[in-house]
């Protein structure tokens, strides 16, 4: 695969490195100096100049290419570049935004800007950060569909409300599937009859919302509930988008900005989060605002410094759980040793998401779980395929293994799965499947 | 000493304004034509507002742009000169106290403000005409007459914004569409047929036989007053003097022109929810509920009153819902009720319906917004650094907007409190010392553009048992209420006139 890398920043580099050993990678950057670093560094070719040229473009091969990823920090520059490209052939283009205005746009069609698949890096920190602040039980989570569904696996401990319960009983999410159960290392596809035992592990496919309620109910105390205190320092675009998911979850986060505007942007943005406009490095302030009693504290400040401060001082005062946002890859370890539980780096988080992709192809998103015994895949379904316009019932019954279909979404929104629920082309299905009839459903979508 | 303000183009506007106020003139000379009541009156009427407006056009300057302070002296200017043309057929037909230039203006600027304090003792001395007349001056004022110019006169365009934010200073005009003069066409069009549906009901249920007062006079006169939240009555037991199912009629339709005339555009056109929705909607009914409640409970346990359930629960909401939406009719001499039930009404007088509306007093966005920001400061006494925008329907309201209610209610209470003051000594000079409630009340009821009172002013009663004096400073205060007192306000500031 001919594959074109607008930006040679720390996503661009990553994303290069984990590419350059199967496939033929150029990489463009307006810094030449840095240009030329990266041609020592890795098996890639490199090319100064603006992304969003069309000469350079096309010197850099951008006729025959397969891909084209824009990952520059500037959006527009990555915008215009992957719609520059499309003026050329038509490689899939691959743009990183921090805005989710551009986000939100291309979601309408899945084909504004020229792009085929956006990756929102604010949005993809803010999401892997909820995930790790509301879902602790979980032992595996994974986004899907753009993050509108999530599959998550549970290890149902001694003690939980479900132990003992049916599946029909523990299962009372309105947009949640009950996938697979895994018990003793096999896998049981669970009727409604079905027991659920401690030591087992469940895998559920549904809307974050309800992913989160089912996790409240398996484990009430590992969850965060209304009660518990979630303190959000650093009121960027990352902590923004953290304390509005938090709020969709049913939380109630605090968020503490300096910024006398930006504060009262947030608080009208946010009419469930407490908004205090303060500096956050202020220990008596921190200690008057019960900081100290927090469960969680979030530190999303604009600089690694700040961060690796106020988790300091959290931490200290004796917040059970820090988890920082750090700017630069190279600090993650360091905050870590220090004792931040958990250090997320946005750059990091993006490259992953995009190298995934890359390697996962076009049409599929995967997770595989207990040992490669069962996957889960995100299919979007052509108009030939094989799958359309049946309804669920029946494409279950067709299948020698069983298989569960986990969520759908159609033109953006959720639909709930049921068994008279009728496929229609161009819908993303998230199945649950044995890893032995991945082939086979494959063939059929 | 140079004069920023162009007053040349503010008297060039309310000179148009005057020329199309003799177009309703003609409503009140056919209905005198039809019954074969004297037609100088409107005739002169007619002629005096000619005659002022095109004089006022044709001032020497060429009239330039409306801007903030064009509009500020306008809105002035034209409130108070629509009345005084409207106070002529009144002089000029000279019956009753009507006959007093100061009663005929007294009565013009409570018809044109919607207040509906009326001077008259005996209804029946007054041509049909002329009761129709006060009838019409409601309706005109009831949405305000800047709408109307900015509906009828597309010249104005982009200043009828300004116009109207001036004329309401609670809220910026909600455009429906992007030309201020089709949303202010929209708007009238949905009072217009609001009105007409209101004929249609009153006067449907007098050909069905259960409203045998209700003629088709009546049906139209009361239709005027009720849509427009205004509360005159050719009848002077007001809404009394009909059956009860003309009563049951007449609330929905003071309860609608009390709600925000955008909403309900949004209702009609198939977004009820939007409605719902509406914090403010849901406060105001809240308040007209409960009032309706308390009023109800303390007329059952009153031994003096022995309606029987259903009168009971009709007058209760009937005359809680008349206050609060500043309509001012009554259905009953409310006057006689006990201490409690006559207070839940006093304190009704402050609450008024939602902004947008045609409903006057103090309005219910103003008293959500004024004690949701009061439950933040007890917040924020706690948690210093806690930044907490007030919602009203989610959306955070501005911290100048907050700030400029609060000073209108401070400015509220202190007009009250003067005015109260002022009725109690100018009272005891003349006659018989006037109590405080009823003081009180009258000075609510005038400056808030309510209508009646209790005691000397109550309901079957008039006005005219104050002294002359307190009249003539409640037209004052009448004018200043209706436009939310910071139009006039203004005009009295030295920043005003000059750079």
């Amino acid at each position: 695969m001919h594959v074109v890398i607008i930006g040679a920043g720390e996503v661009g580099t990553s994303i290069a490195e984990s590419l350059d050993d199967s496939h033929d990678v150029v990489v463009i950057d307006v810094d030449q100096a840095r240009a030329d670093q990266l041609k020592y560094e890795l098996d890639v070719m490199t090319l100064a100049g603006d992304g969003t040229s069309l000469s350079v473009l096309q010197e850099a091969g951008v006729a025959d290419a397969d891909m084209l990823i824009a990952s520059t920090d500037d959006d527009r520059t990555n915008l215009v570049a992957c719609e520059t490209a499309k003026t050329v052939s038509d490689p899939f283009t691959i743009a990183r935004v921090k805005s989710v205005e551009y986000l939100r746009t291309w979601e309408m069609t899945e084909a504004a800007f020229g792009v085929d698949f956006m990756v929102c890096s604010d949005l993809l920190t803010a999401e892997n950060i909820v995930r790790v602040v509301g879902l602790p039980a979980a032992v595996d989570v994974d986004p899907f569909a753009g993050g509108r569904i999530q599959m998550a696996e549970f290890e149902i401990a001694d003690g939980s409300p479900v132990d003992g319960q049916t599946v029909a009983e523990a299962d009372r999410f309105e947009s949640l599937t009950f996938a697979g159960l895994f018990r003793d290392g096999e896998m049981i596809l669970p009727q409604g009859s079905t027991e659920i035992r401690a030591g087992d592990r469940a895998v559920v496919i549904g809307s974050p919302e309800s992913v989160q309620g089912f996790a409240d109910d398996i484990s009430p105390e590992a969850t965060p509930d209304e009660a518990d205190e979630i303190v959000i320092i650093g009121g960027s675009e990352i902590g923004y988008h953290t304390a509005r998911l938090l709020e969709k979850r049913g939380l109630k986060p605090r968020i503490i900005e300096r910024d006398h505007d930006r504060a009262r942007y947030l608080a009208e943005e946010l009419p469930k989060t407490l908004v205090m406009e303060h500096d956050a490095t202020d220990t008596e302030f921190l200690a008057r605002e019960h900081v100290d009693e927090a469960d969680i504290v979030v530190a999303a400040l604009d600089s690694d410094e700040k961060n690796l401060l106020v988790s300091i001082l959290a931490k200290r005062l004796g917040t059970d759980r820090v988890v920082a946002i750090v700017d630069s890859g190279d600090y993650v370890t360091v905050f870590e040793e220090i004792g931040v539980d958990v250090a997320i780096n946005p750059r990091q988080v993006t490259a992953e998401e995009i190298t995934r992709f890359t390697h996962e192809g076009v049409a599929e998103n995967l997770s595989v779980l207990e040992n490669d015994q069962a996957e889960v895949l995100e299919l979007e379904l052509s108009p030939d395929s094989s799958l359309v316009g049946k309804p669920i019932r029946d494409i279950s019954a067709e299948f020698d293994s069983d298989i569960v279909i986990g969520a759908v979404t159609r033109n953006g929104d959720q639909i709930t799965p049921r068994g008279d629920t009728v496929l229609e082309a161009g819908d993303h299905v998230v199945v649950f499947v044995e890893t032995a009839c991945v082939e086979a459903l494959m063939s059929m979508a | 000493m140079h004069l920023r303000v162009d007053w040349r183009a503010s008297l060039d506007l309310t000179g148009r304004v005057l020329l199309y106020v003799s177009v309703p003139l003609g409503i009140p000379l056919f209905v005198a034509l039809y019954y074969g009541d004297p037609i100088v009156p409107f005739l002169a009427a007619i002629a005096v507002t000619v005659l002022a407006g095109a004089a006022l056009r044709r001032l020497p300057g060429e009239p330039g742009e409306l801007g903030a302070r064009e509009a500020f002296l306008g809105v002035s200017l034209i409130w108070l000169l629509v009345a005084v043309v409207g106070a002529v057929p009144f002089y000029v037909a000279g019956t009753g106290v009507l006959a007093h230039p100061v009663d005929a203006l007294f009565e013009s600027m409570s018809g044109l403000t919607t207040t509906g304090a009326t001077a008259l003792r005996d209804f029946s001395v007054h041509s049909r005409a002329v009761l129709m007349w006060r009838q019409v001056l409601q309706w005109l004022g009831g949405l305000g007459i800047l709408v109307l110019a900015t509906a009828v006169l597309s010249e104005i365009g982009v200043g009828g914004a300004q116009l109207m934010e001036t004329e309401t200073q609670t809220q910026s005009v909600d455009k429906l569409t992007p030309k201020i003069t089709q949303t202010a066409q929209l708007i009238w069009g949905l009072y217009i047929g609001l009105t007409v549906l209101a004929v249609a009901v009153y006067f449907g249920l007098h050909l069905a036989g259960l409203a045998p007062e209700m003629t088709f006079y009546n049906a139209v006169a009361h239709a005027l007053t009720s849509v427009s939240t205004a509360g005159f009555s050719p009848e002077p037991e007001s809404i009394g003097a009909f059956t009860p199912v003309v009563q049951w009629a007449v609330i929905p339709f003071m309860l609608v022109g009390s709600t925000s005339f955008v909403l309900l555009y949004f209702a009609i056109h198939g977004d009820p929810w939007r409605l719902v929705e509406s914090e403010e909607f849901r406060f105001y009914m809240g308040v007209v509920a409960t009032g309706s409640a308390v009023v109800a409970l303390s007329l059952t346990v009153d031994p003096d009153v022995n309606y029987g359930l259903e009168p009971t629960i009709r007058h209760a909401l009937f005359n809680v819902a008349s206050i609060v939406t500043t309509t001012g009719y009554a259905s009953v001499d409310f006057d006689a009720w006990s201490p409690a039930a006559k207070h839940v009404l006093f304190l009704g007088m402050f609450v008024g319906g939602m902004v947008g509306s045609t409903t006057c007093s103090i309005k219910s966005l103003r008293w959500l917004v004024a004690l949701k920001a009061f439950r933040r400061s007890l917040f924020t006494t706690i948690h210093p650094s806690a930044v907490r925008p007030v919602r009203v329907s989610g959306r955070a309201v501005d911290e100048a907007t907050i700030r400029d209610i609060y000073q209108y209610l401070l400015l509220s209470i202190v007009i009250f409190v003067l005015l109260t003051v002022f009725i109690v000594v100018d009272g005891s000079r003349v006659s018989d010392s006037v109590t405080e409630f009823e003081a009180m009340s009258a000075a609510a009821s005038t400056f808030l553009n309510i209508g009646p009172a209790f005691g000397l002013a109550g309901p079957y009663d008039t006005y005219a048992n104050f002294p002359r004096t307190t009249r003539a400073v409640m037209i004052v205060l009448m004018w200043i209420g209706r436009i939310e007192i910071i139009p006039v306000l203004v005009l009295f500031t030295k920043a005003f006139w000059t750079s």
